[in-house]
């Protein structure tokens, strides 16, 4: 058939298309010009929907995209980069592993259990339509401080909408972090990341493959939740935003738990040509990117997509966001196998069409086409007329005003020992197992260390071999120096799997942002991303994919710039695990790495102070690298006891967290006497933030050999003190700073976020 | 010993259950399909945990209709082993292989931590090995585990001594504080009368290898093979 017979028919009940119906869905006039350039005549009000969401940043990146090219994606052990449903990465003897973290922020702001329900729903389809089994997710979250109702309503929501669909399809959820601060009170914060392990012959990619391959439809009904989902995504929250509700779908983990269990089956008995989840944009992004990766068409038939409601217009079925449903391409002549395994998991198995080679996206109702598009203008990032934005940057005016915090807060907290027991009874430093203990963080029996340190260990069964995963990304950092904060994430996160002994091997992110036609927010992305990609290829660390979410503002203004970064280390040998805690008394206790006076953006002068204002603490990338390589070798030679960062909270917080954190898993309370000698002041010496540094100890007979490895990699190593006791001590030249008894600072840290709910 | 391991949809700790049989207590074990009419003979039946149906009425009140629980039963009757473990043990209780009942966790939200278990019964093949008062720490995960039965059957149970673990502090004191869910009389896991029917909230399986955090899972499955073994010189 010619092109020129199937052009789509409008149907007459649908709107006029007026620059009002176009501004609504999000689109420029200069946009909607290109739109009538590339189809040649007016879209019909289905395609104009269509590419609203294909075409919103949430889909396209049209205003990251320039700026993410910094960002390093090669390297030796990188299977998947960016541009598929989730990264992957080589770990040896056939096996990967699979991850990548997204956001959720307005769904859940607006509605938090549903919110970040379908956020866990969404990532995980993006890891198993890889081939992957997932194995764990982790949460970066960020609120309003608890004594705000809003701020507590988000907070219990999103942990149980979390907990609510992670426990039920059986997911562990192991770690993460939350941070809370008033910035995010009415746009908070929900990062979610999911891992996978598969083997590399699993390996499934999001394409459209082999003219007249069947297109086949499986999981949930279709109905009308979450139309222009990634179109609201793409817009700030408004006063009316409560009234989007209709934009949050709603989430059945069950189903997913069906659908997942389904997807491997196909995926592993090679049924499958390609497959792709249906979140975001739903139906028109699963067959636009399928087709235009696979450099083919697709034909569909709306009127066999199973429907939950009756009377859905094409429009609607095109743009519904629905949960769980999934768009596979079956291998010729497989229909029948795929048939009987979706039956067997009880799932809808709907051929809707076929794959073409005209490179178009054409769907039929009812037999009539109601839309034709190129599947490149909709997903093709070079296809001509595909927007693609240089957005102007400035500097932020408040950079000034923020710069500095005046001296006398150095000398206003003359009690040491109250300032400590007040920032471990935090809501950003306490204990989080209010929070943690809602997850099951156990199931599939991988989780060799339990939450609450600052990474997550996986072991993967049938190997030796064990998977490290952290994520950080502290705002205030980013807000007073958005270039540093994007490193000190990148390095953060990277450093906090090394301690664990695992060596860093790639990176995945979600950087949320404000309004990027705000030149003030833009300037912030691109020095965050400036400073991500050159920690990135200081530490060797490609990234794999990722998330942007932009518009994160309320009528309030936009939040805190928050690039998250997630980690993946690889443990050669699992019995080789670092972990936080003392152990033995009579350890050698190290500091490695270099404290100077940066207390600006610090815990202590947040937390204690109420200032977010100063000169982060500075971070040179060769000496995080030395660190990183010195942490990941010393732990393979088994000479570490314990290891822990040193960072929010500074030197003393980790010190108290390494004489309790065992109570989880289970140990005594172990205490510690420090000395050290410096040219700070008592307040710098306890909570400067300073980077690059960790709190090590190491048994006598070994502490030599951790010497000599450190000067051979040029890194600073001190001795400070010896574990044991029931105390833990500080002294400075000699003079006594504090001295608490480790059971009171495990008191006031345990209780933590309970006090505040 | 044979083992299965019984797949519902929505079962989740399937997989563990299977790993630790095979890689652990090397013994030969199957998966079983719920809507299995029939399956070769297996010693014991495991029903695992997870989110049967997604438990979205009532936890285990869909599963009890499945095909396979005719097979349950019938195990059940015959003598055969039989343990639910999490939402294994809420389905035995909705099949009415167990008494009692089981209601949402007294603070109303899901909780995942270790706790101490005090073996109260070992008059049951599964506990057989243990010593009586023995403590075992093993994790839980669930957000219905508050179970609840009425005076008469507590006293029966109790009779029978047919209740054979209790939540309890790690000096093995029954007390309000060391329970995690607010289950009548800190029960944890109850058997039926002739012992060979287990169910438990706990997960025994999740704590059977080095790196799991404790291995006292092993206490239950190692009773259970001496029990097998003695029945088999016996």
């Amino acid at each position: 058939m010619k092109r020129g017979k199937l052009l789509p028919v409008a149907d007459p009940k649908d709107p006029e298309i007026t620059p009002k119906l176009v501004k609504e869905h999000g689109l420029t006039p200069r946009e909607y010009s290109t739109i009538n350039k590339i189809l040649g005549r007016q879209p019909t009000y289905t395609e104009l929907g269509i590419f609203s969401v294909m075409w919103s940043e949430h889909c396209s990146y049209k205003n990251s995209r320039p700026v993410l090219r910094q960002l390093p994606t090669q390297g030796p052990r990188v299977i998947q980069g960016p541009g598929e449903n989730a990264g992957v990465m080589d770990i040896g003897g056939g096996r990967a592993v699979c991850f990548k973290v997204e956001s959720h922020n307005h769904p859940s702001a607006i509605e938090p259990y549903q919110g970040a329900a379908t956020g866990v729903g969404g990532i995980l389809r993006d890891i198993f339509t890889m081939g992957a089994r997932p194995v764990a997710c982790l949460d970066s979250l960020r609120f309003g401080k608890l004594n705000h109702l809003r701020a507590r309503r988000h907070f219990t929501g999103v942990v149980a909408g979390i907990a609510g669909y992670g426990n039920c399809i059986g997911v562990p959820t192991i770690g993460g972090e939350v941070m809370f601060d008033d910035t995010y009170l009415d746009n908070c914060l929900v990062n979610v990341m999911a891992v996978g392990f598969m083997r590399h012959k699993h390996l499934t990619l999001g394409r459209a493959h082999g003219v007249g391959n069947r297109v086949i439809y499986i999981g949930a009904t279709t109905g009308r939740d979450g139309i222009h989902g990634a179109t609201f995504a793409s817009e700030e929250l408004s006063e009316e935003a409560e009234e989007r509700r209709s934009a949050v779908q709603v989430a059945d983990p069950f189903m997913e738990k069906l659908l997942l269990e389904a997807t491997l089956e196909l995926i592993r008995g090679g049924h499958l040509v390609g497959i792709q989840d249906m979140g975001a944009a739903g139906l028109s992004c699963s067959t636009s990117e399928m087709a235009a990766r696979g450099h083919t068409g697709i034909d569909i038939e709306l009127a066999h997509v199973p429907q939950r409601e009756s009377g859905m217009t094409p429009y609607e079925i095109m743009l519904s966001e629905s949960q769980e449903r999934m768009l596979l391409i079956a291998k010729p002549g497989q229909e029948k196998a795929v048939k009987r395994i979706l039956k067997k998991w009880h799932l809808h198995a709907a051929d809707i069409g076929c794959v073409t080679k005209d490179g178009l996206v054409r769907v039929r109702y009812h037999g009539q086409v109601v839309a034709e598009m190129p599947a490149g203008a909709l997903a093709d990032t070079k296809f001509p007329g595909y927007p693609t934005y240089h957005r102007p940057a400035r500097r932020p005016a408040y950079l000034d005003k923020v710069k500095t915090f005046p001296a006398e807060f150095q000398s206003r907290e003359p009690d040491l020992e109250n300032a400590l027991l007040r920032l471990l009874a935090s809501q950003n430093l306490c204990s989080k197992r209010y929070i943690w203990q809602q997850y099951d963080h156990m199931v599939r029996t991988n989780t060799l260390l339990l939450p609450g340190a600052g990474a997550a260990v996986l072991r993967v069964k049938h190997t030796k071999k064990a998977v490290a995963v952290a994520m950080d990304g502290n705002n205030r950092y980013t807000y007073l120096d958005p270039h540093l904060g994007g490193r000190i994430a990148v390095a953060e996160a990277a450093r906090n799997v090394a301690v664990t002994g695992a060596l860093p091997i790639g990176v995945t992110n979600c950087l949320n942002f404000g309004n990027p036609m705000d030149p003030e927010i833009f300037w912030q992305f691109k020095q965050a991303v400036k400073g991500m990609a050159e920690a990135c290829r200081a530490l060797n660390l490609p990234v794999t994919g990722g998330n942007v979410s932009l518009y994160n503002e309320s009528p309030a203004g936009a939040v805190d710039p928050t690039p998250i970064v997630g980690v993946v280390g690889l443990l050669e040998d699992h019995a080789l695990m670092v972990t936080p805690w003392f152990k033995t008394s009579g350890d050698v206790i190290v500091l490695l790495g270099k404290t100077h006076d940066e207390l600006g953006g610090s815990s202590w002068l947040y937390e204690l102070q109420g200032i977010k204002a100063g000169k982060p603490p500075v971070l040179n990338l060769k000496p995080e690298s030395a660190l990183q390589k010195v942490l990941v070798q010393a732990a393979g030679l088994g000479l570490l006891r314990s290891a822990q960062d040193c960072s929010d909270g500074g030197l003393a917080v980790a010190a108290a967290e390494c004489t309790f954190l065992g109570r989880t898993a289970g140990q005594v309370l172990m205490g510690a006497e420090l000395n050290l000698g410096t040219g700070l002041s008592d307040t710098s010496l306890l909570f400067s933030e300073s980077q690059s540094r960790v709190l090590a100890s190491v048994s006598p007979p070994d502490f030599l050999r951790l010497v000599d490895l450190c000067r051979s990699k040029g890194l600073d190593l001190i001795e400070v003190g010896r574990v044991g006791g029931k105390f833990l001590r500080v002294y400075h030249h000699g003079r006594p700073l504090l001295e608490q008894k480790t059971g009171d600072l495990y008191s006031a840290w345990k209780n933590g976020l309970a006090a505040y709910v | 010993m044979r083992f299965g391991v019984v797949v519902f949809p929505g079962s989740n700790c399937d997989h563990d259950c299977f790993h630790v049989i095979q890689k652990v207590l090397q013994q030969p074990v199957q998966f079983i399909w719920y809507a299995a009419g029939r399956f070769p003979k297996v010693d014991c039946l495991i029903l695992p945990g997870g989110f049967s149906y997604g438990d979205y009425l009532r936890t285990g009140a869909i599963a009890r209709f499945s095909p396979v629980m005719e097979m349950v039963r019938r195990q059940a009757e015959r003598g055969g082993a039989v343990i639910g473990i999490c939402n294994g043990f809420q389905i035995l209780l909705e099949a009415g292989l167990l008494p009692g009942a089981m209601r949402r966790n007294r603070d109303l939200t899901f909780i995942c931590k270790y706790v101490h278990l005090r073996v109260d019964s070992n008059l049951t093949p599964f506990t057989r090995r243990i010593p009586q008062g023995r403590i075992l720490r093993i994790p839980i995960a669930h957000g219905e585990g508050n179970y609840y039965c009425d005076r008469q059957t507590l006293a029966r149970l109790k009779a029978e001594k047919r209740i054979v673990f209790r939540y309890c502090t790690a000096q093995g004191q029954t007390s309000p504080d060391a329970n995690p869910n607010g289950s009548l009389e800190n029960i944890a896991g109850i058997c039926n009368a002739r012992g060979n029917v287990l169910g438990m909230m706990p997960h025994p399986e999740r704590c059977m290898e080095q790196g799991m955090g404790s291995t006292d899972g092993c206490e239950l499955f190692l009773s259970l093979l001496s029990a097998a073994r003695s029945a088999l010189s016996a």
